[in-house]
């Protein structure tokens, strides 16, 4: 059987020592580690300066910042938490879970996931440094609208090329995934037995190729602009500022979904587990992910419904948009019967997949709420928008994320963690993420715009309460870091299960920590 | 006839929730026109639609925490693994209600987009960081930019105390003045970057961008003053170029538009105030 061989080969594990062993890295596990360090690090830093944005929004009046320091700030806030964060992440998870549950010795190309990784810290790098230039950093928005964005210093070919090499990472590391999944299953995994978070990353690996180039290419086409004495954006040379957007925005839209779908397959993992139960509705919640993927392309505009779109445009925005909000219920449905006759257990990782339900449910309703056009116009640009993702992508891909985290952190480092510690991180977090976001659809609505440092004092008590929320939010993040770190030195042995609900799925298979090298040969899969 | 009874009663309950004032600190303004009116029901009617929708899923969801927890007893029925039947319900009814609340949302849209038979245009342009408003055929057109006791208080460590100064980041030198009851038609642009003009009471919101010409409509029922925003991220001062419009009877506007013809006559034509400058 697998097992006894797997456990032959650890006998023999030639890992490499020193920082060869990290520069070098061909192994998916620790390449996985990196990216998910790279990904802590980064949401750190993003923390940090969304904790200086609340600093400012705390009173009425400007008391810490120039306003343009401030616009960097937001600016650099979202793209270090996009591409920084959540996008390694799930790429972290990819490469540790992706091989370990289709049987699969590694990725299909492990020099190529090497390179992946090892361009975003320089891009950051990059993109960071750009703070210490005159100009400072990039402060049109992380949407990089032009002409405003154009007006930007040094920052901006620095922020311009970190994007492209954070999109050449992406791109290759989806080719990786979709390579290694179509090809490297053991026998007998068929794709409608490959598990729900390998299905998700498959198809997301499909949207980044789609549209990570034609990131590049709005970017390039802001360069040219810029440097070259082209006119795509400019009206003078009979260029339309406009013409960014739907590009942008073509690439935007999908993007979103990007950081959603691998979140709804960590958590297609964890909750069949801790209900005692299989996914409900497997093939549904296939054919759910495809429709999102596929709606996901023709429903961009919805960004743009005050740019003076005709009537037909906005009119069919309007209705595909909210179209995608039946695949998307049909999955909390999913998995709402999932738990309904299990058998219910609350560990860490079920904590924060439950939290997710609620949660993203909430951001998907005033996404909704967005979809319809005549009364987007007075949610757009505003706090109420700012809540709405925050509300997706926080207690939605955060939590999914670290919901994963907790799941497979004993099989990756061979050791259970403080659960007490972890259930302490996961209520704090819950708690103060909604004092954080849910205020800010109330200043959205009040008239509230955002990307502002400063505002009327109708706006304060709400900006009080969301600023305290954030301060506390942040500052419970940090047991997350000291759960990771206690666990990697040490703890209580972890067995191949892990868990008492004993889950599916061949990861379970392997001792934990799971062998340096694993499934050289390929398991048997009925 | 049907789809009519359900779209009666939710916008029945969009109705009845009390109309809340000008200033909520929650909740959208019913706002100084029909159109903000419409869009207020709209918003109100979505927002009861998912209160509804979340009651159901919740409850389901805490139901199924509470009552199937391993630590009560609870044995998992592993054989719950899948319903096509229930996979269609839980689809066609979804794609229902959202084909029901569609249509209230698309008939509002065409009619926000009904620029035909205004009775006066007015030239909407967007500066880093001011609006110029020009009378069209009229010969009136000025700046209107932050007033000066707020541009004094958000100065970066003022001292000023943002609570001592009315209407604070909410009040310009020169406000747009319109006459009530008249269909005033926009007609937008911008001078360098994107910026967006967004006066919540009105429901109307529309992006000023360099090059082209946008349209936009408001008929003002009452009297007022009203105070917006620029909503499109411009640079520096983009949160500290507010938008004022005073809403006058038809005769008071008419005597002001003589008087600043009368001005624009006898003055020399006026250079563009310089934007409030933050202080070094």
């Amino acid at each position: 059987m697998a097992h006894a061989e797997t456990l032959a080969l650890d006998d023999h594990d030639h890992k490499p020592h020193g920082i060869g062993r990290w520069l070098f890295a061909t192994n998916h596990k620790d390449i996985g580690t990196m990216y998910l360090v790279f990904a802590l690090v980064m949401f750190l830093l993003g923390g940090f300066m969304a904790l200086l944005i609340r600093l400012e929004l705390f009173k009425p009046g400007l008391q810490f910042f120039d306003p343009a320091f401030y616009n960097s700030l937001v600016t650099s806030h979202a793209l270090v938490m996009i591409f920084g964060g959540v996008m390694p992440a799930f790429v972290g998870l990819a490469n540790w879970m992706v091989p370990l549950q289709i049987g699969a010795p590694d990725m299909a190309l492990p020099r190529m996931n090497n390179y992946s990784f090892w361009i975003l810290p320089f891009a950051f790098t990059l993109l960071l440094s750009s703070f210490f230039t005159a100009g400072g950093g990039p402060a049109g928005g992380w949407t990089l609208y032009p002409p405003l964005s154009l007006q930007a210093g040094t920052s901006f070919p620095l922020t311009i090329f970190a994007i492209h090499l954070m999109g050449a990472s992406s791109i290759m590391g989806a080719i990786n995934v979709i390579v290694t999944i179509l090809n490297m299953r053991a026998p007998g995994m068929t794709l409608l037995k490959l598990p729900l978070f390998c299905w998700t990353w498959l198809i997301t690996a499909y949207l980044l190729i789609a549209v990570m180039p034609v990131l590049a290419g709005a970017v390039t086409m802001l360069l040219t602009d810029h440097y070259f004495g082209t006119s795509f954006f400019n009206p003078a040379g009979g260029g339309d500022p406009v013409m960014f957007q739907h590009i942008f925005w073509f690439f935007g839209h999908p993007e979103v979904y990007i950081l959603i779908l691998p979140a709804f397959g960590v958590v297609s993992e964890i909750i069949p587990t801790f209900s005692r139960k299989p996914l409900f509705g497997y093939d549904a919640m296939v054919y759910a992910t495809a429709s999102i993927a596929f709606l996901s392309f023709i429903v961009w505009a919805h960004h743009m419904f005050t740019v003076g779109m005709p009537l037909a445009g906005q009119m069919f925005f309007m209705m595909s948009t909210m179209l995608i909000a039946v695949p998307t219920g049909v999955k909390v449905f999913n998995w709402t019967t999932t738990m309904w006759r299990g058998s219910i257990s609350f560990e860490p990782p079920m904590l924060f997949a439950l939290a997710f339900l609620f949660l993203f449910t909430i951001g998907g309703f005033s996404g909704l709420m967005l979809a319809i056009a005549p009364a987007d116009y007075q949610y757009q640009d505003t706090y109420f928008v700012v809540a709405h993702f925050h509300y997706v992508l926080v207690p939605g891909a955060v939590f999914a994320i670290m919901g994963g985290v907790y799941y497979w952190l004993p099989k990756w480092t061979g050791h259970m963690y403080n659960q007490m510690l972890a259930r302490c991180h996961f209520w704090l977090s819950t708690i103060t993420v909604n004092i954080l976001f849910f205020p800010q659809h109330f200043l959205g609505l009040a008239g509230m715009p955002r990307r502002i440092p400063d505002y009327n004092v109708q706006f304060t008590d709400w900006n009080v309460v969301s600023s305290i929320g954030g301060f506390a939010f942040g500052l419970s993040q940090l047991l997350f870091v000291v759960v990771i770190w206690q666990c990697v030195k040490g703890g209580e042995k972890a067995t191949d299960k892990v868990w008492e609900a004993e889950p599916h799925g061949l990861e379970w298979t392997l001792p934990s920590p799971a062998p340096y090298h694993s499934f050289e040969t390929a398991p048997e899969v009925h | 006839m049907f789809y009519r009874k359900v779209v009666t009663v939710l916008a029945g309950l969009a109705a009845a929730t009390p109309a809340l004032a000008y200033e909520s600190s929650y909740n959208l303004p019913v706002g100084a026109t029909d159109i903000s009116r419409r869009v207020y029901d709209l918003h109100m009617m979505m927002f009861w639609v998912c209160v509804v929708i979340a009651a159901f899923v919740f409850a389901a969801m805490i139901y199924s925490i509470w009552r199937f927890r391993k630590s009560s007893g609870a044995v998992p029925d592993k054989t719950l693994t899948h319903s096509t039947n229930v996979e269609v319900v839980w689809t066609v009814i979804p794609v229902l209600i959202l084909v029901a609340t569609a249509i209230p949302a698309a008939r509002t849209l065409i009619m926000m987009e009904d620029t035909r038979n205004s009775e006066m245009t007015v030239k909407v342009v967007g500066y880093q960081w001011k609006w110029q408003y020009e009378y069209v055929d009229k010969g009136v057109s000025f700046f209107s930019t932050l007033a000066q006791a707020s541009n004094l208080a958000r100065q970066l460590g003022s001292g000023i105390d943002a609570k001592t100064v009315p209407n604070y980041l909410l009040d310009v030198d020169n406000p747009l003045v319109v006459p009530v009851d008249t269909k005033v038609r926009l007609l937008l642009t911008g001078n360098d970057v994107i910026h967006s003009w967004w006066v919540p009471d009105f429901a109307v919101k529309k992006d000023t961008i360099p090059g082209f010409i946008n349209e936009a409509w408001f008929k003002a029922n009452r009297t007022g003053r009203f105070t917006g925003q620029c909503a499109e991220l411009c640079g520096r001062d983009h949160g500290f170029m507010p938008i004022v419009v005073n809403v006058v009877s038809k005769a008071e506007f008419a005597a002001w538009l003589a008087a600043k013809q009368a001005e624009a006559h006898s003055a020399a034509p006026a250079a563009a105030p310089p934007a409030p400058a933050a202080t070094p």
